[in-house]
């Protein structure tokens, strides 16, 4: 079998009839991942003999069809705990380090019969927009070489793109799993606040972090989002609502009749570039098509999310980091000779420019005479900007728009100017402030760059199952993406 | 937004930064916080600070004991240690 063609949802069912055996899978992955990770670099650890022993070791037993990921290789986030490879946070700071437990959601799926493959490159820390973070290694978009994956779950985006693997896990705080998605051409869903645990998953942002699944199709997200979600007494903001079985549902809906969708303004006449204002307005006709009623909304605080968005994440991080501090695990610097001295060389020679500039400006909102009108009023913002979610879904039942101003843009291009990079944020940063649910799917390819351009939905807290559904209704629609061009040769 | 404000916020976040990283930053620190002061705009009166989206505020639960990790596996990744506790540098 080829892992470039096949689903999740497809191969599972093989596996399950007896057709193929989860070895076969495997291997076929570890193919893939020979073939394609020298251009793309999208893995930092691949765990080969412990994946294809424990492929022999299930098709001894199995197939168990309770367990709905029997035999299906999956690639996580390299933030999110392992306890039999290293979780590096693409950081220098944790390059050596291989947690003693594995994060819930890891648990979850090793329950559910997924083979973890390997981990995926990312920003380091979650910080960034282009995987360009990394401190480990340099992830490059299967469309094109020359241009970055997005990020900061660029390595999953990558990595899914080039049929590596079947999924992934990812995290999202900004835009990390929209965008990136957006930018390799695959789904990608930023689950509500709460809906999967974060317990394991190394924090950046604590009110704005959240995991979700990645995938080539929307059905593929559904089957791993159903066995990530859920209570976990582990983490006191998860929530304790029940999950449904997002994959068996999706056939409920055959189209969009009855479902309004809203269009805000603040997203939709902004500056968009033309081939990507092209592709989404494209898929909006299709949502019409479809059946669904588009309706005007207002998201007036809109504009002012990434500035919100940024004091809030600098700020939580700058707390969340000050734990690496050389003693209890990561790298420590061995010159110092004094404690104080230790923890801040220790610090500026692991954490890379980026990190160090987000604990600096965290700090600084944080500082007495700077708290009340940096992350205060950041914060009042961010119920100005709940608030219009909220309203807007008094009139409508989704929110459609676009991801990302443009397309994956060329390795280097941003790098030096974070400005720049952080408004790449604009139309995701909002909706982690809402803490609500999104998902983008690919809508189409640029006719200029020829790169993909994805279309978002988003939805009220616990809304995933009908985002789920509105978005595997409208991929029918749309037209499916060839493969990757730059791996075809 | 200085070289010196720069080393002062350093200090607060335990970081050494060497004087031309630091005027990088202050450059940098600049652009960004003015563009945070955006913010300054939207009148907030009264408008009451949204920190988290769970609605989960102090969760309680029985005070038990239970086994979570064994030390050795703790120690396991720290970079000094005597089998039984971190090392860490001179403190006084």
């Amino acid at each position: 079998m080829n892992s470039r063609t096949g689903t999740l949802c497809a191969t599972r069912d093989l596996i399950l009839t007896g057709q193929v055996k989860v070895l076969e899978v495997v291997q076929a992955c570890l193919e893939r991942i020979r073939q394609t990770e020298p251009a793309i670099g999208a893995l930092v650890n691949i765990q080969e003999e412990k994946a294809l022993e424990r492929a022999r070791e299930m098709d001894e037993h199995g197939p168990d069809k309770d367990k709905s990921l029997w035999g299906i290789p999956l690639t996580l986030k390299d933030i999110i705990c392992t306890s039999d490879l290293p979780t590096t946070c693409g950081s220098k700071m944790l390059e050596n380090f291989t947690p003693c437990y594995d994060a819930t959601l890891t648990r979850r799926l090793r329950e559910a019969g997924a083979v973890i493959l390997g981990k995926a490159n990312l920003d380091e820390f979650a910080m960034g927009s282009s995987t360009e973070n990394s401190a480990l290694k340099q992830t490059r978009n299967p469309w094109d070489l020359s241009r970055v994956p997005g990020g900061s779950s660029g390595g999953s985006a990558a990595s899914i793109a080039a049929g590596q693997s079947l999924g992934s896990v990812g995290t999202d705080t900004g835009g990390s799993i929209r965008q990136p998605a957006s930018f390799c051409g695959v789904v990608g869903m930023k689950p509500t606040y709460g809906r999967v645990s974060r317990y394991g998953v190394v924090a950046f942002g604590s009110s704005l972090d959240q995991a979700g699944p990645m995938a080539a199709n929307t059905a593929d997200c559904a089957a791993i989002l159903k066995v990530i979600s859920g209570h976990d007494p582990m983490d006191s903001t998860s929530a304790d609502v029940p999950v449904p079985d997002y994959l068996s549902s999706l056939g409920h809906r055959k189209d969009l009749k009855g479902l309004r969708v809203g269009l805000p303004a603040q997203y939709w006449e902004g500056e968009l570039e033309p081939e990507v204002d092209r592709v989404c307005r494209n898929a909006l006709e299709q949502v019409s098509l479809a059946g669904a009623e588009t309706v005007p909304v207002d998201l007036p605080h809109a504009p002012h999310a990434v500035a919100a968005y940024y004091i809030i994440a600098m700020a939580e991080a700058s707390s969340n980091l000050a734990r690496f501090d050389g003693i209890r695990y990561g790298y420590r610097d061995e010159e110092a000779r004094e404690l104080m001295d230790m923890y801040c060389k220790t610090r500026s020679r692991a954490f890379g420019e980026e990190v160090q500039r987000r604990i600096m400006i965290g700090n600084y909102v944080l500082s007495a005479g700077y708290y009340d009108a940096y992350f205060k009023k950041a914060a009042q913002v961010r119920r100005l900007i709940h608030l219009d979610f909220v309203q807007a879904f008094e009139n409508c039942d989704l929110i459609c728009s676009p991801v990302v101003p443009f397309p994956a843009f060329r390795l280097g291009e941003k790098v030096d100017d974070p400005l720049q990079m952080y408004l790449l944020d604009i139309f995701t940063a909002s909706l982690n402030l809402a803490g609500m649910a999104g998902i983008t799917i690919p809508a189409g390819l640029g006719d200029q760059s020829g790169m993909p351009v994805g279309i978002q939905f988003m939805g009220p807290a616990f809304s995933e199952e009908l985002l789920l559904q509105t978005a595997h209704v409208l991929e029918n629609y749309l037209p499916p993406l060839p493969s990757p061009r730059a791996l075809n040769e | 937004m200085d070289r010196d404000l720069i080393s002062r916020i350093a200090g607060l976040a335990r970081l050494d930064t060497a004087p031309e990283q630091a005027d990088k930053f202050a450059l940098q620190f600049r652009e960004i916080i003015s563009y945070m002061d955006s913010l300054n705009k939207i009148d907030t009166t009264g408008v009451e600070p949204f920190y988290s989206p769970s609605g989960n505020i102090s969760v309680l639960r029985e005070d038990v004991c239970r086994a979570t990790h064994d030390r050795k596996d703790i120690l396991a990744n720290a970079p000094r240690h005597d089998g039984k506790y971190f090392i860490v540098p001179r403190i006084i």
